[in-house]
């Protein structure tokens, strides 16, 4: 190292300068050796020490893997009835969670629910993201007349009453779209759509605020003096910019969809009685409150842990994009 | 001023139609014939069937029922409900006052408990205290209302026996007695509502705070030597709560949702109640009123926040 610095320097005069420059050289070596630091990998050592974050990003894993490969280890037939065993309680041979009042085994049942819960939750946000972004890029990047109608399209649909219409849309809509695509993945769309539809309008505004900001940033007019076509302009350059907020919004908004579906199963309006999504459990459970209340705890739990897991990672999150909000 | 709140007065009468149409269409585009019931039954025939569409109004193409219904509604003419045939308007009077009751209650409750939690939180960041305000705070919004009630229910209904599970509608409060159980019966709807307004606002209220405390109105309260106490409750609290006054507004349409969840689950026989079985029987009239009360709520109390927004700070300018 030394010989190296020398090699560097060769005009050395004091040795206390000769010290100071050694370092220097040292530092510099150390930093050219390590990997450099980017802004995800910053985000992610953020994101790893934020301890409640990290327990959600566990929990949800775990729960996510067990919805995909629990029916795979644990082979028992949601829909099978066993007709000994009847509202037996949880432990009992054979049903590790119990069964419900005509003998379905509820482990199995809350396997499959948590498909479904999970599943509306991640595509219902990946409609309302896809969507709000759209039309907070269009608003933000293009401005003038096309950005006062697409924000008053916004503030339009943030005056709809969401839970009524909602409630309204699927339940009159469920019986031809089931007809048109099947009894499940009929359910499974209209749910999701209509959940994604009336939730873009938060990622939307933040998209819009974003991009007004960054399109006047130099990076862009760079890219526009190389002639770099507007949707690249949008997409390619810009949108990698706003991502963070997006993703902040996006975490949130899989736990609301989840809260979301789970209430319309449970006023009777969401998936059809013999699907059993957790709100359908949670529902057909309170009907046996008394005698066998674990039916609807369970469910009602495995919904709040993944919510509570989710919005826990989306505070995490928070953290590790924007340190500067950071409370 | 008052010329911004008269701009939007007039601008949120055209957001209403709008709206009114987009729920009218919906009602009006979907399949299924509130007539169904009749359509099956073989001793009703065709044109007695004829008959009853056009004493409905339902014989005529949807926009120009569209167009009636708004003369209508504008003339206090509310229809009548297909499944009872008594006046929509008389039905939501009807079911109002529990509606009222119980949400009222609950977000009076819900106010009177953020605030002082989120204060406390703030100013003792990161304590004890603060930890475990935030932590109920999103278990709060986290849990599904409906299963808050169901878990309330069973810890506080079943097991311990000290309030009804069913609310029951034909209470008339006479008497001391009659007074004390409503309040019973009242109480886990509203402690539902509270839950779920509460973790909410503990945020907002907190934040707020956490955006004050460090301004520099702050550091010269305390250099002239005020007592911490004033400091934090007579210049950082009033200052914290303009944002939180106006999200209070906000939130008003959202406890009314709510208030489906929790009157559905408690059988309290109020508005949220009478949307899902109207949904439920096809009752076209009555639904597009409470959707519409739905509407006009959002979109009075968005009106409201921006107004309250202006008055209490007069930095923002209204051009």
């Amino acid at each position: 190292m030394t010989q190296a610095n020398q090699a560097i320097n060769p005009r050395v005069t004091s040795p206390a300068e000769a010290r100071i420059q050694q370092q220097s050289a040292a530092d510099l070596a150390s930093v050219l050796s390590k990997k450099p630091r980017t802004l995800w990998g910053d985000a992610w050592r953020r994101f790893r020490h934020h301890r409640v974050a990290m327990i959600g990003a566990t929990v949800l894993l775990i729960f996510i893997i067990a919805s995909i490969f629990g029916p795979i280890l644990y082979k028992v037939n949601p829909e099978a009835l066993d007709a000994v065993n009847l509202l037996s309680k949880p432990l009992t041979p054979g049903h590790l969670l119990g069964t419900d009042e005509i003998g379905h085994d509820l482990l199995a049942r809350a396997f499959f629910g948590g498909r479904i819960s999970i599943a509306v939750g991640f595509v219902a946000m990946l409609i309302a993201v896809s969507l709000g972004s759209l039309v907070g890029a269009l608003a933000g990047f293009f401005g003038g007349k096309l950005d006062q109608l697409l924000m008053r399209t916004t503030d339009l649909f943030l005056s709809l009453p969401q839970l009524p219409l909602l409630l309204l849309t699927v339940y009159l809509f469920r019986d031809p779209v089931t007809k048109a695509l099947g009894p499940e993945k009929g359910i499974f769309i209209i749910v999701v759509v209509m959940i994604g539809a009336l939730a873009w309008m938060s990622t939307a505004r933040i998209v819009r605020a974003s991009f007004l900001s960054l399109k006047r940033k130099e990076f862009v007019e760079a890219a526009v003096g190389l002639g770099v076509n507007e949707r690249s302009i949008m997409f390619r350059h810009i949108l990698p910019n706003a991502l963070s907020p997006i993703i902040v919004a996006a975490t949130l908004e899989v736990g609301n969809a989840i809260i979301t579906e789970s209430t319309l199963s449970f006023l009777g309006v969401g998936f059809p009685p013999d699907t059993p999504t957790w709100g359908r459990l949670v529902t057909d459970g309170s009907q046996f409150l008394q005698a066998a209340p674990w039916l609807a705890i369970v469910p009602g739990v495995l919904i709040f842990l993944t919510v509570l897991s989710i919005n826990f990672m989306g505070d995490g999150l928070r953290d590790a994009l924007d340190p500067r909000q950071r409370q | 001023m008052s010329q911004y709140i008269l701009r939007r007065v007039l601008i949120s009468i055209p957001t209403l139609l709008v709206i009114s149409f987009i729920i009218f269409a919906v009602l009006a585009l979907a399949p299924g014939d509130p007539l169904a019931q009749f359509a099956v039954n073989p001793a009703i025939p065709e044109s007695t069937r004829q008959l009853i569409r056009q004493q409905l109004g339902i014989d005529q193409p949807w926009h120009i029922r569209y167009v009636k219904w708004v003369i209508a509604m504008f003339q206090g003419n509310w229809g009548f409900s297909f499944q009872t045939k008594a006046p929509v308007i008389d039905l939501i009077w009807q079911r109002l006052p529990q509606t009222l009751q119980v949400v009222g209650v609950a977000y009076i409750l819900a106010i009177l408990l953020a605030i002082p939690i989120g204060i406390i939180s703030a100013v003792r960041q990161y304590s004890f205290f603060d930890q475990v305000a935030t932590f109920f705070a999103f278990i709060g919004f986290s849990v599904p209302s409906f299963f808050t009630g169901l878990l309330l229910m069973l810890v506080f209904a079943i097991g311990l026996h000290w309030f009804p599970i069913v609310y029951s509608s034909t209470l008339e409060i006479t008497n001391w007695s009659s007074f004390v159980l409503q309040i019973r019966q009242m109480t886990l709807p509203v402690a539902v509502l509270v839950v779920q307004q509460t973790a909410a606002l503990t945020r907002f209220m907190r934040s707020s705070m956490l955006d004050n405390l460090p301004l520099e109105y702050v550091r010269t309260a305390r250099a002239k030597g005020l007592a911490e106490r004033v400091v934090v409750l007579r210049h950082v609290v009033t200052n914290s709560l303009i944002p939180v006054v106006t999200l209070i507004a906000l939130g008003i349409p959202t406890i009314f949702a709510g208030a489906i969840i929790t009157e559905n689950l408690f059988r309290v026989n109020g508005l949220g109640q009478l949307l899902i079985t109207a949904i439920q029987n096809s009752d076209t009239p009555v639904v597009m009123a409470l959707t519409f009360i739905f509407a006009v709520l959002t979109v009075t109390f968005n009106l409201v926040a921006d107004v309250l927004y202006g008055v209490l700070d007069p930095r923002v300018r209204y051009n």
